[in-house]
């Protein structure tokens, strides 16, 4: 592992915990997309580092252009978590903003993602937009992981500077595909079900 | 090298070669039993007892740091216990938008700033800094927000953590600050830990083999009359036949553990009763078998300030 992987992983750990816990799959090679609700800009690292060390290494969070594309953040994301950076803005209406999600696909890499696009303040996530039923459509081998993430919104919710330390749990559900000629709003629908229900700890 | 062992009473080479020892041959106990054939209620016991004399490892491991690496390590590694444990309490405490700059000082300002007062020997601050200085500031800096829901209860639970994970806490690394014999802090809050964990162990076995009669079956169905008497005393025998390491005459010492045994009896109880309002077993269960760390520090929260007053009362 790089040093400063390691000292970003070091941080986030002291900070948040971002302790793992497999309640529907378990950790493994397979090709993956990680899907999760997103309310803290320490999303994308805190499940990042939940994974076993081994899987960081193939396993890269999307993370946004406009936020993670200059100076200091553009670092930590490319040298620091191999993010793939993405347009939210789409300056070029030509240009897919998932091409650069499928490049890393064919690569055979394993990607995390937040189908709200865009973070909440709520516990519970907004409505899936469709880039996670295109991918799961046009890369049918690649398995798709729902994520809950815990407290995040507590530690550093939308709008704020300073993050405060609170323990945060990283639930990884079963994976899921789409039925034979499901419908996409059916199958977001049923994606979204997914990372809810694994925000009720189980008893 | 010689100038460390020189430094370094030569009662810690004993205590430290001895204990080494006597770990060495419970970790191997303990792996052979976790080896066996074990029914779930067996290997559960067998778990649990393999995580105290893991907790011991640590334990000797922290003596070592404190007396090779300085008091400074010490302060860092348990300023960090400070930390984990009041990350804890925060996670299960219930908080507002408002509390969000409080607590961000409370965890980067506080803790640190209350552990350097302890490595610039400035008593008479770091006795007054959390329950004067954060206690008036930090609700003031949340009445800025101009949010009441729950104030009260909110800065109360939030000066609560902050009391026991950092406050009282830190009294242990005070130990290190007393004008005692040169060198010889090191082996007072290694007493302390020594005497606290064994009537946690004692009351524990004392309690499986005969307890009977709850103390307070709602806070803590575990502790029992019998297991606190039986572990209690033999806590304090063992403190008393550690007179040796202390400032204490061997009575003295067995009056001192007996003190620092009702206290971390009392902490262990106490903090029970704070885990199960907030509607938790233990700390584990919320947040789901990680952290633990209040679990593991609730007795040396609540022993570590008495002891460190009779000590500077009686001693220093």
């Amino acid at each position: 592992m790089r040093p400063s992987s390691a000292l970003l992983v070091g941080v986030v750990k002291l900070l948040v915990g971002a302790y793992a816990r497999w309640v529907g799959s378990a950790p493994g090679p397979a090709q993956r997309i990680y899907f999760a609700n997103h309310t803290s800009h320490i999303d994308t690292l805190a499940i990042w580092s939940s994974l076993p060390r081994e899987l960081r290494r193939r396993t890269r969070p999307i993370a946004a252009r406009d936020y993670w594309g200059k100076g200091v953040r553009k670092y930590i994301a490319t040298k620091g978590f191999g993010a793939v950076l993405i347009d939210r803005t789409r300056g070029d209406p030509l240009v897919d903003p998932l091409e650069p999600l499928r490049a890393s696909l064919r690569d055979g890499d394993s990607l995390i993602i937040f189908p709200e696009g865009t973070r909440g303040t709520s516990a519970t996530p907004a409505e899936f937009r469709s880039g996670l039923f295109r991918l799961a459509g046009e890369f049918p081998t690649v398995e798709l992981i729902p994520v809950y993430l815990d407290n995040l919104h507590r530690s550093l919710p939308k709008g704020a500077l300073l993050p405060v330390p609170v323990v945060c749990t990283v639930r990884f559900g079963a994976a899921l595909a789409p039925q034979p000629g499901e419908a996409k709003e059916s199958f977001l629908a049923r994606a979204r079900d997914a990372v809810i229900a694994l925000s009720t700890k189980p008893a | 090298m010689k100038t460390l062992l020189d430094r370094v009473p030569h009662e810690f080479l004993w205590l430290f070669g001895s204990l080494m020892g006597l770990l060495a041959i419970a970790s191997a106990i303990g792996w052979m039993l976790a080896r066996r054939d074990n029914d779930a209620r067996k290997a559960a016991s067998v778990a649990n007892l393999n995580e105290r004399i893991n907790a011991w490892w640590v334990m000797v491991a922290i003596l070592a740091i404190a007396f090779l690496a300085g008091s400074t390590t010490t302060l860092v590694l348990l300023a960090l216990a400070s930390f984990f444990a009041l990350r804890e309490f925060i996670t299960l405490t219930p908080s507002r938008p408002g509390d969000r700059l409080p607590l961000f000082l409370s965890f980067f300002v506080i803790i640190p700033a209350q552990y350097a007062l302890i490595g610039t020997e400035q008593y008479g601050i770091f006795a007054i800094f959390i329950p004067v200085y954060a206690f008036l500031l930090l609700p003031s800096i949340a009445a800025m927000r101009s949010d009441i829901d729950d104030f009260l209860s909110r800065s109360a639970k939030q000066q609560w953590g902050l009391m026991v994970t950092v406050y009282c806490l830190s009294h242990a690394g005070a130990l290190l600050m007393l004008p005692i014999e040169q060198g010889r802090n090191g082996l007072l809050l290694f007493y302390l830990l020594l005497v606290v964990q064994m009537s946690d162990v004692m009351q524990y076995v004392f309690g499986k083999l005969f307890g009977k009669t709850k103390i307070a079956p709602v806070v803590s169905p575990s502790k029992t009359v019998e297991g606190f008497v039986g572990g209690g005393l033999a806590a304090t025998l063992i403190g008393g036949a550690m007179w040796w390491i202390t400032p204490f005459t061997p009575p003295q010492s067995a009056a001192i553990a007996a003190i620092v045994v009702i206290m971390g009896f009392l902490g262990g109880l106490t903090l029970s009763a704070v885990k199960r309002s907030l509607g938790a077993k233990d700390w584990g269960v919320m947040i789901e078998g990680h952290g633990g760390m209040l679990d593991r520090t609730d007795s040396i929260c609540f022993a570590a300030p008495v002891f460190f007053h009779v000590v500077r009362w009686f001693y220093a």
